[in-house]
């Protein structure tokens, strides 16, 4: 579980995130959703370390992420996956390079458990026969596909998704979604998902947060979503005519 | 102020770098892959440089020394010392500071902006190190033969040209080679390649790594890292001649 508390964040003087509080629950799919520059990506970045928060706190299972120094922070930082937007695999490397990468760094195992290892993560994102390829060789599905594999590597107990779908067509948007939800069941994660994907949110969202202009607007699952009564929230989910239509038709 | 600003974070870079790197194993691997990168791949050039350097050096040297006073065998004397304390070390590190700084500075900086370095820092991996120690190991490591052998070719380079031309016959101008060698000039060669290999791997890096938004600033970190190098490979030229030499 991974506690956020009162959180603010501003660049060159002008505030990007306000006040944001909320939890986001094990072994849930949790999403964070909102226009573009609503602060979403900044939210992330603020959980996962990468920016400081001007005030607030995170809390990683009770453990105060925010107030730790760059080495404590370590410890938490091996119980974190990401994948990122553009899935940022390490061009020189193989498939199978990139995955048993972060066992290099920093596990004890040795090669044959390594291999192993990434060969499972391979196989549990349906991925076989590409380990010897590099990521300039592979399609955008399957670098998102190993992204998610470097991800669970290391058997993470928080997994952070940063618009997993961009790029994607429709169909491999949806196995990607799938995926991800199968393996926070599967290894009760907590999972964060940054996405403005409308299918995603009403496919996967166990608890969803919408952050507007900076600042938490609305929460709750994505049943609660038809009903929210929540203006903003409604003119960013409903902002196209099929989504309009869509849930017209849920409604009658 | 923002010379002070890029200083303070230079230092900041360089703290960083040596802050509890990881695996070291990795990091052999790694100096091996970079010497091959920084050094072997770059012969090539070097030694074209160096024979065209040499071979200039000696014919202006030649065309200068005129006086009947000076004795022939002074254009090979002339042409060693310039080359062993000046052009071999300071000529060929600009040109690796152009090769291999720009070089450093893309692929750094490719990593930044498609958040290769984001991924290496979430895994809780000291990126600096990661990514600039083996670089800069490297570098100290390989540039030094690098220079050397840039020495022999432009020496050669300088023997052929003025055996060729016949402006310096071949016993003058080894004659010259033989004549007053301080061995100390090659040593101060090596201390000043060794320090100008540290500025070019770390300044390169350090644009890389702050790159900030697409391709055009990726070309724009390249270029500034090969500036930046350059600038401080003769500033540090100077400090060091004055601090070993006079």
């Amino acid at each position: 579980m991974i506690q956020v508390q009162n959180i603010s964040k501003g660049f060159y003087g002008k505030l990007v995130l306000k006040n944001v509080t909320n939890t986001f629950e094990e072994g849930k799919v949790n999403l964070i959703i909102g226009g573009s520059g609503s602060g979403k990506t900044v939210l992330m970045k603020c959980m996962v370390g990468l920016y400081e928060v001007d005030e607030g706190a995170i809390e990683y299972d009770g453990r105060d992420f925010s107030a730790m120094t760059k080495l404590e922070r370590k410890s938490i930082r091996r119980e974190i996956g990401m994948l990122f937007q553009g899935s940022a695999l390490f061009d020189s490397m193989t498939v199978e390079e990139n995955v048993m990468f972060p066992l290099t760094m920093l596990s004890k195992m040795d090669e044959e458990e390594k291999r192993d290892r990434a060969n499972f993560c391979l196989q549990r994102v349906n991925l076989d026969n590409a380990n010897n390829l590099f990521p300039a060789e592979i399609s955008g599905g399957m670098k998102k596909r190993v992204a998610i594999a470097r991800a669970i590597a290391m058997k993470p107990k928080y997994l952070f998704c940063d618009e997993p779908n961009s790029g994607l067509d429709p169909k491999t948007s949806i196995v990607i979604d799938e995926l991800i939800k199968e393996i926070t069941y599967e290894f009760q994660m907590t999972t964060v998902i940054n996405t403005h994907d409308m299918n995603s949110v009403l496919m996967m969202g166990d608890n969803i947060i919408f952050i507007y202009k900076g600042e938490k607007f609305w929460s709750g699952s994505s049943k609660d979503i038809l009903n929210s009564g929540n203006e903003q929230l409604e003119n960013f989910v409903f902002a196209s005519k099929v989504m309009q239509d869509l849930r017209r038709h849920l409604k009658n | 102020m923002k010379i002070f600003y890029e200083l303070g974070r230079y230092w900041i870079f360089l703290a960083g770098m040596f802050t509890r790197p990881e695996n070291f194993s990795i990091y052999r691997k790694q100096v091996m892959l970079e010497m091959d990168a920084i050094g072997i791949n770059s012969v090539g050039i070097v030694s074209l440089v160096s024979i065209f350097m040499g071979a200039v050096i000696t014919l202006q040297t030649a065309y200068n020394l005129i006086n009947p006073l000076v004795p022939l065998w002074a254009v090979g004397l002339v042409v060693r010392d310039s080359i062993i304390i000046e052009f071999s070390p300071t000529i060929i590190m600009l040109v690796l500071a152009g090769k291999v700084g720009s070089s450093i500075a893309s692929e750094i900086g490719t990593m930044r902006v498609t958040e290769q370095i984001d991924a290496l820092e979430i895994m809780g991996i000291n990126s600096t190190s990661y990514l600039v120690i083996p670089k800069m190991l490297a570098a100290i490591f390989i540039t030094p033969f690098i220079v050397l052998i840039s020495m022999f070719v432009g020496i050669a380079g300088g023997w052929v040209v003025g055996e060729l031309t016949g402006v310096v016959p071949s016993l003058d101008y080894i004659t010259g080679l033989q004549s007053e060698f301080l061995p100390f000039n090659v040593f101060f060669a090596m201390v000043k390649t060794v320090v100008f290999a540290f500025i070019i791997t770390t300044v390169s890096s350090y644009h890389g790594y702050y790159t900030s938004g697409g391709a055009l600033e990726v070309g724009k970190s390249s270029t500034r890292a090969v500036v930046f190098s350059s600038i401080l490979i003769l500033i540090f030229d100077y400090i060091l001649t004055q601090l070993i030499l006079i």
